[in-house]
């Protein structure tokens, strides 16, 4: 009998906590398997963030260093500094890295620490309840913008790509969607070049994964597939904002 | 050398190979030098992009097994509370250095020993302790510094020495001999260093603990470590306690002060010695114990509105009455303001 498909060994086994419908579960395993196919999982070292993915450390098959909110870019250029052949990564959401760790997420990216970051675009706090967060759509409700987010006082989504793309020492900025098939293959090609680059040493990389929450927008997991591509992506335009080596 | 080159080339001495910190006044010196200074020795120097920042990749050097400092000044040892707070939790080895500054708020660039608290009951959130020397010289700055880093090793929780502008500013001889170990050294098998190079079994870096019982167990495991550490790592020094009618009790600068006072004190006849904690925690109570009998009162001087004298309470338990003489701002107390108020100490019931 063939084996057509497994379970990715970059995967520990261990059962995902996430909700039903969310979309953390696959972008663990766009992942995981990068870091196999890339045969870098022996000297991964992975940094979770505080938020949904706090128990990363559970589920990647590799070494990993818990994080405080928002501290993982540090946290990952102390590891890369003191051992530059490891593959180091954060995790982080929106609330850690677009949020609370904004800092640490500019200074990674404009030192071009040669790191790779994954970071989940949910456009809430899920972890917390459903709070607000800095990438919360305008007039999109949650637990502390009961009204729907205004533009003035609470502000319009912070694109952190566009925002990182402008930085010089950063080698490779790109946003991708995992809702659909066709989506989801083009994700998974764009966090295995963000690891290739690390590998060879090109420096900062990050890969912004539009993401789901039905627990917290209030929807079925097949309407949140279909909220991502209707909402989400026209405030958050996929593709790729900085390319060192060119092309896309 | 300054106070603070001393420490920083005590650092790199120990085997100290990374740096992550944050410019603040006035311990300027050490990162400087660090970044100077590490390069040549194949280390690696990190100018973080704030106090926060830079505790944080303490926090992942040390997990990754290296030897790792930092250093700032109050304001700056504030925002790191957070880090030393998992750092802690993580039971990860670093040394901080607290060039101590006048407070509260952004306060004043000037020596002080306001820190005392913060530095030695936590400063953080949960349950943990930092183990906090105190150099009273340069030389010492030095001893006290590299052990900080076997200390931090042996008993896997972060290490501070804690002195103020004064002694980071000032200049006397040191002498660097090779560094040799003070104890044997655990080897970090719990160092991230990828699967493949330690053989398969995955390492986490953590302070995670959502099930109230294993939280529990892993804090009395920590404090077993404190139990230890109060057992066998307290450094104190006794200076003419003899036949001291007066024990002044003072640590870093003021310990300087203190000194001076006690030989104008004794050129006119007063008995006056000297009780000086190395280590601030684990704290020398039992040092007390020892000079209690023989002398009439203690007197605690301090650059602050009274903090280490918290201490000295419980240490002396109400055995003889305590005085507390403390200048804060970031004035430096006088030889003659302390041998003040030793006479009046000493008029009070007459000899």
């Amino acid at each position: 009998m063939k084996t057509v498909y497994q379970k990715s060994p970059g995967l520990t086994g261990v059962p995902l906590h996430y909700c039903p419908g969310c979309t953390h579960g696959i972008i663990h395993k766009l992942v995981a398997e990068s870091l196999v196919e890339l045969d870098v999982l022996g000297r991964a070292v992975a940094v979770a963030p505080v938020g949904c993915a706090v128990f990363a450390y559970e589920y990647f098959n590799c070494d990993a260093q818990e994080a405080a909110h928002g501290r993982a870019p540090a946290v990952a250029t102390g590891i890369k500094r003191v051992r530059p052949d490891n593959i180091v990564f954060t995790y982080q959401g929106d609330g850690d890295l677009a949020s609370i760790g904004m800092g640490e997420i500019v200074h990674a990216a404009m030192r071009g620490e040669n790191i790779t970051v994954v970071f989940v675009n949910n456009a809430i706090y899920g972890m917390t309840g459903g709070q607000m967060a800095p990438t919360t759509l305008v007039g999109q409700p949650t637990t502390t913008s009961p009204l729907g987010r205004s533009r003035l006082g609470q502000g319009a989504p912070l694109r952190v790509c566009e925002m990182l793309a402008t930085i010089e020492a950063t080698a490779y900025i790109a946003r991708v969607s995992v809702h659909s098939i066709p989506r989801l293959n083009v994700a998974k090609r764009a966090i295995k070049k963000a690891f290739q680059l690390q590998i060879d040493n090109k420096g900062f990389s990050l890969v912004e994964v539009l993401s789901t929450c039905p627990t917290n927008w209030g929807l079925s997991p097949v309407d949140a597939l279909r909220w991502v591509e209707q909402n989400m992506i026209p405030a958050y335009p996929l593709g790729v904002f900085k390319d060192s080596e060119g092309g896309s | 050398m300054k106070g603070n080159e001393a420490i920083a080339a005590a650092a790199i001495n120990a085997g100290c190979r990374y740096f992550f910190g944050y410019p603040i006044t006035p311990q300027n010196e050490i990162p400087e030098y660090m970044a100077r200074e590490l390069p040549k020795v194949g280390g690696t120097y990190v100018q973080a992009e704030s106090e926060v920042a830079a505790i944080n990749m303490v926090y992942g050097a040390a997990g990754a097994g290296a030897r790792v400092l930092t250093s700032s000044s109050s304001p700056g040892i504030s925002l790191m509370q957070e880090g030393i707070s998992y750092i802690a939790g993580a039971e990860l080895p670093c040394v901080l250095v607290n060039i101590m500054r006048a407070g509260p708020g952004l306060g004043g660039v000037q020596p002080a020993q306001a820190d005392y608290f913060q530095a030695t009951k936590g400063g953080g959130h949960g349950d943990y302790r930092v183990l906090v020397l105190a150099p009273a010289n340069l030389q010492e700055a030095v001893d006290l510094t590299q052990l900080a880093f076997d200390l931090a090793d042996k008993y896997r929780n972060p290490v501070m020495v804690l002195a103020d502008g004064m002694i980071g500013q000032l200049m006397e001889p040191v002498e660097l001999s090779p560094y040799q170990p003070a104890c044997a050294l655990p080897p970090k098998d719990w160092a991230t260093t990828g699967t493949a190079e330690s053989g398969g079994r995955r390492r986490i870096i953590n302070s995670l603990y959502l099930y109230p019982d294993q939280l529990e167990n892993h804090v009395r495991a920590i404090y077993r470590k404190y139990l230890e550490v109060e057992r066998t790592e307290v450094r104190f020094e006794l200076y003419q306690c003899e036949d001291a009618d007066v024990v002044i009790v003072a640590y870093g600068t003021t310990s300087r002060i203190a000194r001076s006072a006690i030989e104008k004190c004794r050129r006119l006849g007063l008995k006056v010695g000297l009780l000086r904690p190395i280590t601030l925690y684990p704290f020398p109570l039992g040092a007390f114990d020892r000079v209690v009998d023989r002398t009439r009162a203690f007197l605690v001087v301090e650059m602050s509105m009274g903090q280490m004298l918290d201490d000295v309470k419980i240490a002396v338990a109400g055995r003889r009455p305590i005085a507390f003489y403390g200048r804060t701002g970031g004035i430096v107390p006088t030889p003659e303001e302390v041998v003040k108020q030793v006479q009046a100490l000493l008029g009070g019931g007459g000899p």
